[in-house]
């Protein structure tokens, strides 16, 4: 076989991908890295559009765990990071990662379990208080285990609670290293409890016997905040785009089409932003 | 018809050859001149394919030598071709198959071409031409295998009991074949263990035994006066 | 109504709507799979048929390791190209991590190995075949590489099958490499994998049973088409 039709046959494989690359090669798009439970809630599928109609800018969301959409960002796979753990995020700004971090809108966590409520915690509004009574039943829990920003949460509420669970876990206790989806699939399957954003539950729809047992305590206040990847840690971050995204999410218009996002008429996401010094 | 120095001939010195610990030749020596159709004739496991392979270098000796010791100054092997008892066709057209020893030898895409569609003609297979080789009749097949091999116009051509696994009508045609391509001036060795074929066709014989080479004669000689207990009696029809 | 009942119900709605999202989905999986089978065998095949023909000293130790390799964990395969490709990583100017030529990479890195080792199996067996009469003919080993390949082109349809299949099933890898970009990198299974995280189990199996429907479609297609030409070329 001759030199030239051997070398084309070594270039086949890349011009089978340039055939793939128009879906990337055109520009006008940011890479959002964001967390399961604001896609998985719906909430992209609603702002986004009115996004792109107004800017025409393509938002492309990964969805992931808190501490893993941080960690896209770190490695500079994304623009802009949108995520709801409050202390990994200020720690992602101070070492340079990202910068103008604002906080964008809450929900709130709320504490899942079986309608038969073996721990008989059902109606309780104090969140500390029946977490010690699960573990005092060793009542089945499950945990997300994946550093995502509801694990951070729910790390906190258990120290809230006085226990230390990295000791008091028993087998009672189940991280399942998924995310907010799969944990809720496990828990409807063994009638187990467990912490989740609010928004993830309204749109679930495998419940079993899972409901609601607690709910409205100030301390499952749920922050979602956004930030830009630091240009100068990544020079190739789309940064006027990514810094339109998040205007826009921080602007009055961005802010009531975040209120106005409901699953049944119930509101998922709560706007704050306030400006500087908030 | 070869202008060009001849490769033969070719010299089978002190060969010897095994596997394993199996020895499957002894010390066979013998010279193959040009012009003469030379049948290695006996019985089923005397050796004779294998001697036929290492002749055209399919195998090699484990002792002794064999070389071409013509003035014939490139590769020998490009000088000749062999025919197999089982031909293995290509899975392409017939035309194709013997286009493709003709590519292997260089020939451009215009008279690869034209060289291949007169092969089959002299076979009588033009008709076939484009039918896919897989699908022809046991004896088309070692029609079409012969064609691939003429078509290189070898100096030297090698057969391996060529109608072994054919009919009488088709291996009527096969021999036909082999007389017209030594007519054309290509030297034919051939193994057989059929003696009335190596009657019809050989100028002398090599009697292969139980992997020695027991007897050489010209073929008159040879069915006449066998000069060996072993091809006498293989004359007779009292060796298998 | 059970929910595999259910899931067979989602499944005929989906394809009874012919729902856009769901045909540009379908459209992105057998572009990206399809795509990812083109680079393996450009790659594999000639890697099946070296091996089969090579007398290379390490002969063994390659077939043992591309037969291991044929079982590769998506996963696996998936953070390495993701590390390759990510901005951090030596590829990283490229820019492709979260487009669908990362996952085209993913899955051919996965399937390189199986087409390579199946086609070892057949070419070899083909030059069992072929071997003395090849070189009677004075093929060098280059040119017999490809006389096997091509002849034996109908078994190989079968690799060529697998390999289609393994892609098309897998999504461990290009989930992580792909990041499951709503209309931009969500393929099946990782549409699957979502719609079984919302918890939408019905709606999850019914895109499932498409996706079976999809490869069982191809595989009947191509079988039927080895066979007619196998009858028609011996």
């Amino acid at each position: 076989m001759s030199l030239a039709r051997r070398a084309l046959l070594a270039l086949l494989p890349f011009a089978a991908l340039a055939l793939a690359m128009p879906a990337a090669a055109e520009d006008k798009f940011i890479v959002v890295s964001s967390t399961t439970s604001t896609q998985d809630s719906g909430l992209f599928g609603h702002i986004l559009p009115l996004f792109k109609a107004k800017t025409g800018i393509e938002v492309r969301v990964v969805a992931q765990g808190t501490g893993q959409a941080l960690d896209t960002g770190r490695r500079g796979d994304a623009d802009v990071v949108f995520v709801h753990d409050k202390v990994a995020e200020e720690k992602f700004v101070a070492e340079g990662f990202g910068i103008d971090r604002r906080e964008v809108m809450y929900n709130d966590f709320v504490l899942i379990g079986p309608k038969f409520d073996t721990a008989k915690v059902m109606g309780s509004k104090d969140i500390a208080a029946s977490l010690k009574k699960i573990a005092d039943a060793k009542a089945p829990f499950a945990s997300r285990g994946d550093k995502s920003g509801t694990h951070a949460a729910e790390l906190r509420l258990w120290k809230i609670a006085g226990l230390d669970i990295a000791t008091a876990k028993g087998p009672w206790y189940r991280e399942t290293g998924q995310g907010m989806g799969p944990t809720l699939n496990i828990a409807a399957a063994m009638n187990a409890y467990l912490i989740a954003d609010r928004g993830t539950w309204l749109s679930f729809k495998n419940r079993a016997d899972l409901v609601v047992v607690v709910e409205g305590d100030q301390r499952l206040f749920n922050q979602y905040g956004v930030m830009l990847v630091n240009p100068a840690k990544h020079p190739h971050v789309k940064q006027e785009r990514g810094m339109a995204f998040i205007n826009w999410l921080t602007s009055p218009e961005g802010q009531r089409d975040i209120a106005n996002y409901k699953i049944n008429g119930e509101q998922l996401f709560f706007p704050n932003y306030r400006r500087a010094g908030s | 018809m070869h202008a060009a120095p001849s490769i033969l001939p070719f010299v089978f010195d002190r060969v010897s050859y095994a596997v394993g610990a199996t020895q499957i030749l002894y010390d066979i020596s013998f010279e193959l001149a040009a012009r003469t159709r030379t049948v290695i004739l006996g019985p089923n496991g005397a050796g004779k394919s294998v001697t036929l392979r290492l002749c055209h270098g399919l195998l090699t000796p484990t002792g002794g030598t064999v070389r071409w010791a013509g003035a014939y100054g490139g590769d020998p092997a490009r000088r000749q071709a062999m025919v197999f008892q089982r031909p293995v066709m290509l899975r392409r057209s017939a035309l194709a198959n013997v286009a493709y020893g003709l590519k292997l030898a260089g020939l451009d895409r215009a008279a690869r071409e034209a060289r291949a569609r007169d092969m089959l003609e002299r076979v009588g297979l033009a008709p076939l031409a484009d039918r896919p080789a897989r699908v022809l009749s046991g004896g088309e097949q070692q029609r079409l295998a012969l064609a691939r091999a003429w078509a290189l116009r070898p100096e030297v051509l090698f057969l391996d009991e060529p109608t072994a696994s054919l009919d009488p009508a088709a291996s009527n045609a096969v021999e036909e074949i082999i007389k017209a391509i030594d007519a054309s001036g290509t030297k034919i060795v051939m193994t057989t263990h059929n003696l009335g074929q190596a009657h019809r066709l050989a100028d002398e014989i090599l009697f292969l035994d139980r992997g020695r080479l027991v007897e050489r004669a010209s073929a008159d000689r040879f069915f006449k006066v066998p000069a060996t207990a072993e091809a006498a009696a293989f004359i007779k029809g009292e060796l298998p | 109504m059970t929910d595999v009942g259910a899931a067979f119900m989602a499944a005929i709605g989906l394809i009874a709507g012919l729902d856009a999202p769901l045909i540009e989905i379908v459209a992105l999986s057998l572009q990206i799979s399809l795509s990812a089978v083109a680079i393996a065998c450009i790659l594999g095949l000639p890697l099946g048929a070296a091996v089969t023909l090579g007398r290379f000293r390490f002969r063994h130790s390659a077939i043992v390791t591309l037969n291991a390799l044929m079982g590769l964990p998506p996963v696996v395969v998936g953070l390495f190209v993701y590390l390759m490709l990510s901005r951090a990583g030596p590829l990283g100017a490229l820019g492709l991590l979260f487009t669908p030529p990362a996952m085209i990479i993913a899955q051919a890195i996965l399937i390189t190995p199986i087409i390579a080792a199946l086609s070892r199996q057949i070419i070899e067996d083909a030059w069992i075949e072929y071997e003395e009469q090849l070189r009677s003919l004075g093929a060098p080993p280059r040119r017999a590489v490809w006389t096997l390949i091509w002849d034996t082109r109908f078994s190989l349809v079968t690799v060529v099958l697998a390999g289609f299949g393994r892609a098309a099933a897998e999504v461990g890898a290009v989930i992580i490499v792909g990041g499951n970009i709503d209309g931009v990198t969500r393929v099946m299974t990782t549409a699957i994998a979502l719609e079984t995280s919302k918890g939408d189990l019905p709606l999850a199996l019914g895109l499932g049973i498409i996706l079976m429907a999809l490869v069982l479609a191809a595989n009947a297609a191509a079988y039927t088409l080895k066979e007619a030409a196998q009858r028609r070329f011996g």
